[in-house]
C-alpha cells in the first residue's frame, strides 16, 4: 500500500535574482503561493507551505500550515528535508514556487504514474535532461537519503535524484515546468497569464517621476505600453522595471493632475504620477 | 485674494504682505519657514525642493479655501520656493489676513501644518557630511524593502549571506 500523499509547496528560498519575494508574485490577480496551494488542494491529502523561520511573520505564508526548515539556507533541498521529517509515513508532492505555467495536468500525471515503490517520481527536465526535482514525489524511503545527502555536505536534489532509484517520467511539453527567475521573465510570464477579460490589451500611458522615484528611475518621464489595468498594477510594472523601492503602500497617486485611488482603472492617455512621502515647508 | 505660488527665485515677505491689505482687517499673521542648518542630528549645508507643480498649486488652494472657510480670514496667500535654496532662505511664507487676531492666527497655523502634509512637495538635504537624502523617504524605503530586497540597505538582514 502506498504511502498517503501530502502537498508542499517551496518558498524559503531568498529569491535573490529577482530581487522580490517570488511566492508573492502575482499572475491575474493572485499570488504564485496561492496558485500553487490552490493547485495542489483537490490533488492531495493535507498542503503545507515550506519557509524558513524567519518567514512566520509574512501573512500570506502564515494563512497556510507552515513546516520550517530545520536546516535553512541549503536551497529547495531544506524544504523537502523538512517535510520528509514531519511527516515521516507521508510521501511528498514538492512544488517549486517560480513555475508560473504549472497546470494541474501535470500534476495529475505526475501523481497517476507515482511509483510508491521508487524513491521518488519525477519528471525528466527537457532544459538540462535530468530529473525534475521541484516538481516531483518524495516517498518516505527518500528521508534517508536526503539526511545522508546533506550530511555529505551535499546540496543539490537534482543530483539527488539523478543517482537515486527513481521513476523518471517523460519531459512534459507545453513549458508547464518552466520556472523564472529574473524580473523580465516574470513580466513575460504575467503577460502570458493575463486572464482575458472585456477591459483587457494594452493602452498607452505617461508617466512622471518626481523626486526619489526620479532618481532610482532614471528619468522624469516616459510613455509607455501598459498591461496593467489599475495604477497599482501599473505601480508594480514599474518598480520591477526600474528597480523602485518605495513599497506601494507608501505612495499617493495623481492621474491627470488630481489624486486619485491607487485601485483607479486606468484609460488610454492617462498621465500618472506616483507621489512619493511629501515635505513641504 | 487666495492664492497659492510656487517661486523658483528668491522672495521676500515684506513684498508680499500688502496684497493682503483690506480695511475690513484688524488682524494679519504672517509665518515664514527658513533652511535650517540641522534636522534630525545631522548638519545640513543647503537643500532642494522640487514640486508636481500644477498638482501643488491645485492642492494649496484647496487648503487655503478650507482655511478661510474654517476661520473667517478674508485673504490667503502661500508660497512656497522650489529649486536649490541654502541656509537661511525663505522657504515658505504663509500669510492670512482677518477682522481678528484670533482666527489670522489658527488659520495661519493651519495652513502651514496641511500644505507640509499634503501638498505635491519633497525636499531632498544636502549634508555637511556629503550625503543627501530626501526627507521622509529614504528612511521608510529602507525599511520598506529590508525584508526581501536588503541588498541595497545599509542594514542587511542576516540571511543576506
Amino acid at each position: 500500500m502506498s504511502a498517503a500523499l501530502n502537498g508542499l509547496v517551496l518558498t524559503g528560498g531568498h529569491s535573490r535574482r529577482m530581487a522580490r519575494d517570488k511566492a508573492a508574485l502575482e499572475y491575474g490577480g493572485r499570488s504564485q503561493l496561492e496558485r500553487a496551494m490552490s493547485l495542489l488542494a483537490p490533488l492531495v491529502g493535507k498542503s503545507f507551505v515550506s519557509l524558513r523561520s524567519d518567514q512566520l511573520a509574512d501573512p500570506q505564508r502564515a494563512s497556510y500550515p507552515c513546516i520550517i526548515d530545520l536546516q535553512p539556507d541549503l536551497g529547495p533541498i531544506s524544504g523537502i528535508h523538512a517535510a520528509l521529517h514531519a511527516e515521516p509515513d507521508c510521501a511528498w508532492l514538492v512544488l517549486a514556487c517560480d513555475l508560473p505555467f504549472l497546470d494541474s495536468a501535470t500534476v495529475q500525471q505526475l501523481i497517476a504514474e507515482r511509483a510508491p515503490e521508487k524513491v521518488a517520481t519525477a519528471f525528466l527536465s527537457d532544459f538540462d535532461g535530468k530529473p525534475e526535482p521541484v516538481c516531483a514525489i518524495y516517498e518516505p524511503a527518500a528521508r534517508e537519503l536526503v539526511d545522508a545527502w546533506i550530511a555529505a555536505g551535499q546540496r543539490c536534489p537534482r543530483a539527488l535524484l539523478g543517482q537515486s532509484d527513481i521513476k523518471l517520467l517523460p519531459a512534459r511539453s507545453g513549458g508547464a515546468l518552466a520556472n523564472i527567475n529574473t524580473s523580465e521573465e516574470y513580466l513575460r510570464a504575467r503577460a502570458q497569464l493575463a486572464p482575458a477579460r472585456p477591459a483587457a490589451g494594452t493602452r498607452k500611458v505617461n508617466v512622471q517621476y518626481f523626486a526619489i522615484l526620479r532618481e532610482q528611475a532614471g528619468r522624469a518621464r516616459e510613455e509607455l505600453e501598459t498591461s496593467a489595468q489599475t495604477a497599482l498594477e501599473l505601480y508594480e510594472e514599474l518598480r520591477i522595471r526600474h528597480g523602485l523601492k518605495l513599497a506601494p503602500e507608501q505612495l499617493r497617486v495623481a492621474i491627470n493632475e488630481e489624486f486619485a485611488d491607487m485601485s483607479q482603472p486606468l484609460s488610454r492617455g492617462d498621465t500618472i504620477v506616483f507621489l512619493p512621502p511629501v515635505a513641504g515647508g | 485674494m487666495n492664492e497659492f505660488r510656487l517661486s523658483a527665485e528668491p522672495f521676500s515677505g515684506e513684498t508680499l504682505r500688502t496684497l493682503l491689505a483690506d480695511p475690513a482687517c484688524g488682524g494679519f499673521v504672517s509665518f515664514e519657514g527658513w533652511v535650517r542648518d540641522h534636522n534630525e542630528g545631522q548638519r545640513v549645508s543647503g537643500l532642494e525642493y522640487e514640486a508636481f507643480a500644477p498638482l501643488a498649486r491645485r492642492e494649496g488652494e484647496r487648503i487655503l479655501i478650507e482655511a478661510r472657510e474654517r476661520f473667517s480670514v478674508r485673504h490667503a496667500l502661500c508660497v512656497h520656493r522650489v529649486g536649490a535654496l541654502q541656509l537661511g532662505d525663505l522657504a515658505v511664507y504663509v500669510a492670512v489676513s482677518a477682522p481678528h487676531r484670533d482666527e489670522a492666527f489658527r488659520a495661519c497655523r493651519y495652513i502651514i501644518d496641511e500644505v507640509k502634509h499634503r501638498v505635491p512637495i519633497w525636499k531632498k538635504e544636502h549634508y555637511v557630511d556629503g550625503n543627501s537624502g530626501w526627507v521622509n523617504c529614504e528612511r521608510c524605503a529602507v525599511s520598506a524593502s529590508s525584508g526581501l530586497t536588503a541588498s541595497n540597505s545599509p542594514h542587511r538582514h542576516s540571511h543576506e549571506h
